[in-house]
């Protein structure tokens, strides 16, 4: 599947869903069934400072593709990375710095949770944009 | 006091919904609501008599001022200053501690110099000293507080000595809710010569204060926190202090006569002043204080005590409810966490029932890493809100469990 076909799968299921409760209770349950990050790399060096949880982002790399691994200390957090990791893990450099992300929008994620409430969601998809730019940037 | 259902009509934000559900907005420690007559009394400064104050010849300068000069007398009465030449109006608590210790450090404190602060102290009245120490080669000490979040009194008569300039304290802790024995706190630092700040911000919204009676030396608080405009807030001082102290900064209003070689400073209060000052703010607080009177302060005092007991006893009974600082003399503040489930995840159902509440640290980092935690979830209620609001909360927080676990 295409990002955008994940993206628009995403939408669909959302979109089964009028109560902002059962768009929660989607989020908790992808929270629970995060692919946990290897404890090794729940370190300072792939934390991403939000004002009220923490996130953990490792990025492997393969020389072709990127799998993104994740964890938070809130289990909301957590599913708004899994989301994230289920559109753009397993994805070339190129196809994530090109990432038009309009899931976030369909869904209300962003009127939601906006950046003023500091759960980082812009800043986790800044810092996936920019590992995919550095593992790039090592390739040519 | 009057009708619970007549008062929340004085405050218009309470009839709304959110999510489609009724406000039920428990986040009064951060700011409060306002009622309407505050609203109109700001609305009527622009659209009726608009002026700069102290400026200008014309009637709106003189009406302006008139009404600027009117809040401030409304400002002493409230906490029973002695004289109105010992109220500054400044941009709120952070302003007025933040201006105390630049002016009161630029003035006293000395290298190896000592200023005491509290454990359950809002960074606002942290980071303001700890600048100043930095500039001054000064250090803080810190009165430590027991597992109910009450500060050691023993600890705190310790800590005072000669090379103590000022103590600083919180009246109630903004994350746990705990009133300090400020009475106490001044009357110790008093017998050694110590002058004292208390930091208001959590204070004067929940009953009577009286800073003659306290014999504090200096009192800060906020507009927006006891049903006024935000952007404003108070700097009581004891004249002797005020006058003695230099001004935190310069600009227009605050001097006296002014050449490139020399400036002399304005009377109190004015030279504490600088520039224009958010005169229409100082104007609705007025008219928030006299709201706060019309209702009164003992009354408010009362429902909120009913208030935090009936809400002490619904949260306490939900199994796996933690309550942070549990002293017996508290503000209506509950913090609390639920079992092992994030303070974050808490807040985001609450609020998507409608409740509103605070999460986080409550900007008191220093608390939380004394209970070792790194956030709650903080319950404030005030007056306007009701005990049908918290049986509401308790039915939302057994549903966050069940959803987590």
């Amino acid at each position: 599947m295409t990002i955008n076909e994940v993206q628009d799968n995403i939408i669909e299921e959302f979109s089964l869903f009028d109560d902002w409760m059962d768009k929660y209770n989607i989020l908790i349950d992808m929270g629970k069934g995060l692919p946990l990050i290897d404890p090794r790399f729940k370190v300072k060096d792939y934390l991403i400072e939000g004002c009220q949880s923490k996130v953990w982002l490792y990025p492997g790399y393969d020389g072709n593709i990127i799998s993104f691994t994740a964890d938070s200390d809130a289990i909301i957090t957590r599913g708004i990375v899994a989301l994230l990791i289920k559109v753009l893990t397993g994805r070339t450099p190129d196809e994530i710095i090109q990432a038009n992300l309009y899931f976030i929008d369909r869904i209300g994620l962003r009127q939601n949770l906006s950046p003023t409430r500091s759960n980082g969601l812009l800043a986790m998809v800044r810092q996936m944009k920019l590992y995919a730019m550095a593992f790039k940037a090592r390739q040519t | 006091m009057r009708d619970i259902s007549e008062i929340r009509s004085d405050f218009p934000i309470l009839q709304r919904r959110v999510y489609d559900k009724p406000l039920i907005y428990f986040d009064n420690g951060a700011t409060s609501q306002k009622p309407l007559c505050v609203v109109d009394a700001v609305k009527e400064v622009y659209t009726t008599y608009n002026g700069n104050i102290h400026r200008g010849v014309h009637a709106m300068s003189d009406l302006t001022s008139e009404a600027y000069e009117n809040s401030r007398e409304k400002v002493r009465s409230f906490i029973n200053a002695g004289s109105r030449e010992e109220i500054i109006f400044t941009s709120g608590t952070t302003g007025s501690i933040n201006s105390v210790a630049f002016s009161f450090g630029e003035r006293y404190i000395k290298k190896g110099d000592e200023i005491i602060l509290s454990n359950l102290e809002h960074h606002a009245n942290i980071v303001p000293w700890q600048m100043m120490c930095e500039r001054k080669g000064a250090l803080l000490k810190v009165i430590p507080v027991n597992d109910n979040g009450e500060i050691l009194f023993d600890e705190y008569l310790k800590l005072l000595s000669d090379r103590t300039r000022i103590v600083s304290v919180t009246q109630a802790s903004n994350a746990l809710g705990t009133i300090l024995p400020v009475k106490e706190i001044i009357e110790a630092a008093h017998s050694h010569n110590i002058p004292v700040l208390i930091d208001g911000a959590q204070g004067i919204q929940h009953g009577i204060v009286d800073v003659q009676s306290l014999d504090c030396d200096f009192y800060v608080f906020s507009g927006h926190k006891i049903y006024g405009p935000t952007g404003i807030g108070v700097l009581y001082g004891k004249e002797k202090w005020l006058s003695d102290l230099p001004p935190y900064q310069g600009g227009g209003d605050m001097v006296d006569k002014v050449t490139f070689e020399r400036t002399t400073y304005n009377e109190l209060p004015f030279k504490f002043e600088a520039g224009t000052m958010n005169y229409s703010g100082a104007i609705g607080l007025g008219r928030a204080l006299d709201y706060v009177t019309e209702l009164g302060r003992e009354e408010i005092s009362l429902r909120e005590k009913m208030l935090l007991d009936y809400a002490t006893r619904r949260l306490s009974a939900i199994e796996g409810l933690r309550i942070y600082g549990n002293s017996a003399n508290k503000i209506s503040i509950i913090s609390f966490l639920l079992k092992d489930i994030h303070q974050y995840d808490t807040g985001m159902i609450l609020d998507k029932l409608g409740i509103a509440v605070r999460t986080g640290t409550h900007c008191a980092q220093p608390v939380m890493d004394r209970f070792g935690i790194d956030g709650t979830v903080r319950v404030s209620m005030c007056f306007y809100n009701t005990t049908e609001e918290i049986d509401i909360l308790g039915t939302g927080i057994e549903k966050v469990i069940s959803m987590f676990s």
